[in-house]
């Protein structure tokens, strides 16, 4: 039974490479965002917040058909892309790796802006009068106090990236080798005559990554209590 | 040397302030909502004034008829609040050094000495604010915002936040940086008798008004 086979492992790596790249490259992002959101007062701030949850509330099925309609080979950015820089992400592992950081982005941004949203703003008061220019002060203090945050947030997309399934399939396809999940392998495998052993295996590996990543988030929660409280 | 003149709006609150003062330890005195917290916020350009100018040291830093409002972090003061504002992640060191790599200073162990040892904080620095005391956290407060190197410090009731035996504790510190460290001060207080001992001369306010200004004999004529 635990004896997992080529095209799993296949599937696991990939899957990780997969939410590791879109974790990774998410995360500047989630941070300006987030650092935008609970520090800046501008025009079309609602209407920002509401785009950034968009993900979470929308069918997959609905956000992987807008990613194929704008990042596809004859999408407005997608043809941009090809022709100018070369990056092509339909039916590309880099496609599955787009359509899982959009779709964990909701699950990476909130930790982070509830974080930077709970250190003391007194405390960036005194960087300024210390004479921290205002990227400083983010950098030295807002940043590093938030830093748990960052990470509960990056684990919890991770975990969202790593289990994605209806926006990549929509977008990428399930092509074994390049664009085939766990999730779409575990589609797969249980369409399959036989596959439920397989199948099984796989859904056990989802649940043990899915569990790890709640109780690390958990762990740096509790840490970034400790930390505001100057432990 | 520091000149204020500004008007500031702040909702129903009118803050209206005009003085120039030479002296070491201006104290800004006042009840509670007479504007002292707001006029040394302005002081330090975390409020911007609706009209009027700041000088500080010779330097305009606020000139609103000229467009001028140097930012806070250029303009080298130093803010000791009523809660000390440590830095919770750094450690008493890292908090004391803090001024210095912002403003891009080089290491100075002398003064980091001399200070340290005015405020008796050298028993402290490898631990965290979190362990500390409040009248050492205000201690620590004082040495962070010295070893910027500032031209004018500004103190926002330091001792307020203190039962009455802490602050014996921290006066005398308070006594030996006015009289050791060199550095002008703006001291803001409800608190006559603790003007009396560190003031060189008095700024009184009344619901955002200056209503007295001169020696420390001021306060003796009651608010």
């Amino acid at each position: 039974m635990f004896e997992i086979s080529p095209t799993e492992w296949t599937a696991i790596l990939l899957s990780l490479r997969v939410a590791v790249i879109a974790t990774l490259v998410a995360t500047p992002f989630g941070i300006a965002l987030a650092w935008l959101l609970a520090r800046r007062d501008f025009w079309g701030k609602s209407l920002l917040d509401a785009a950034v949850h968009l993900p979470l509330v929308l069918p997959p099925v609905v956000t992987g058909y807008l990613l194929l309609l704008t990042f596809g080979k004859r999408g407005l950015v997608g043809g941009w892309l090809a022709d100018h820089l070369g990056i092509v992400f339909a039916f590309r592992w880099t496609g599955a790796a787009l359509a899982c950081g959009v779709m964990s982005f909701p699950l990476l941004v909130r930790p982070i802006r509830l974080s930077i949203e709970a250190v003391d703003r007194r405390l960036e008061q005194a960087a300024e009068t210390l004479g921290a220019a205002p990227w400083r002060v983010f950098a030295t203090v807002t940043l590093p106090l938030a830093l748990p945050g960052v990470l509960a947030g990056m684990v919890l997309g991770f975990a969202k990236a790593i289990g994605e399934f209806g926006a990549t399939i929509t977008f990428v396809s399930n092509i074994p080798g390049e664009t085939q999940t766990i999730s779409s392998a575990i589609y797969s495998l249980i369409q399959t005559p036989d596959g439920d052993t397989a199948a099984a295996r796989l859904v056990i590996i989802s649940v043990v990554l899915a569990v790890g990543a709640l109780i690390a988030a958990e762990v740096f929660a509790r840490r970034a209590t400790a930390r505001l409280h100057g432990q | 040397m520091l000149r204020v003149d500004i008007t500031k709006q702040l909702g129903e609150f009118a803050l209206a302030a005009a003085f120039t003062s030479e002296g070491r330890v201006t104290g800004l005195f006042g009840a509670s909502g007479s504007g002292k917290t707001s006029l040394i916020n302005t002081i330090a350009g975390l409020v911007r004034p609706d009209r009027g100018t700041i000088v500080i040291d010779g330097e305009t830093v606020d000139d609103t008829a000229a467009g001028v409002h140097v930012p806070t972090w250029r303009r080298r003061i130093g803010y000791v609040f009523q809660d000390a504002r440590l830095f919770p992640h750094l450690d008493i060191r890292q908090n004391l050094d803090y001024g210095r790599r912002m403003n891009g200073l080089t290491e100075d162990p002398a003064q980091h000495k001399r200070v340290v040892d005015l405020l008796d904080i050298g028993a402290l620095l490898d631990r965290r604010p979190g362990k500390l005391s409040g009248g050492e956290r205000q201690r620590v407060a004082l040495g962070r915002a010295l070893l910027s190197k500032p031209r004018l410090l500004l103190l926002d009731e330091p001792l307020g936040a203190l039962d009455e035996s802490r602050k014996l504790e921290i006066l005398p510190y308070l006594v030996r940086l006015r009289d050791e460290a060199g550095v002008p001060m703006v001291y803001v207080s409800h608190d006559a008798a603790e003007l009396r001992q560190l003031a060189t001369q008095i700024v009184m306010l009344r619901r955002g008004q200056v209503t007295a200004f001169g020696g420390v004999k001021v306060l003796t004529r009651g608010t």
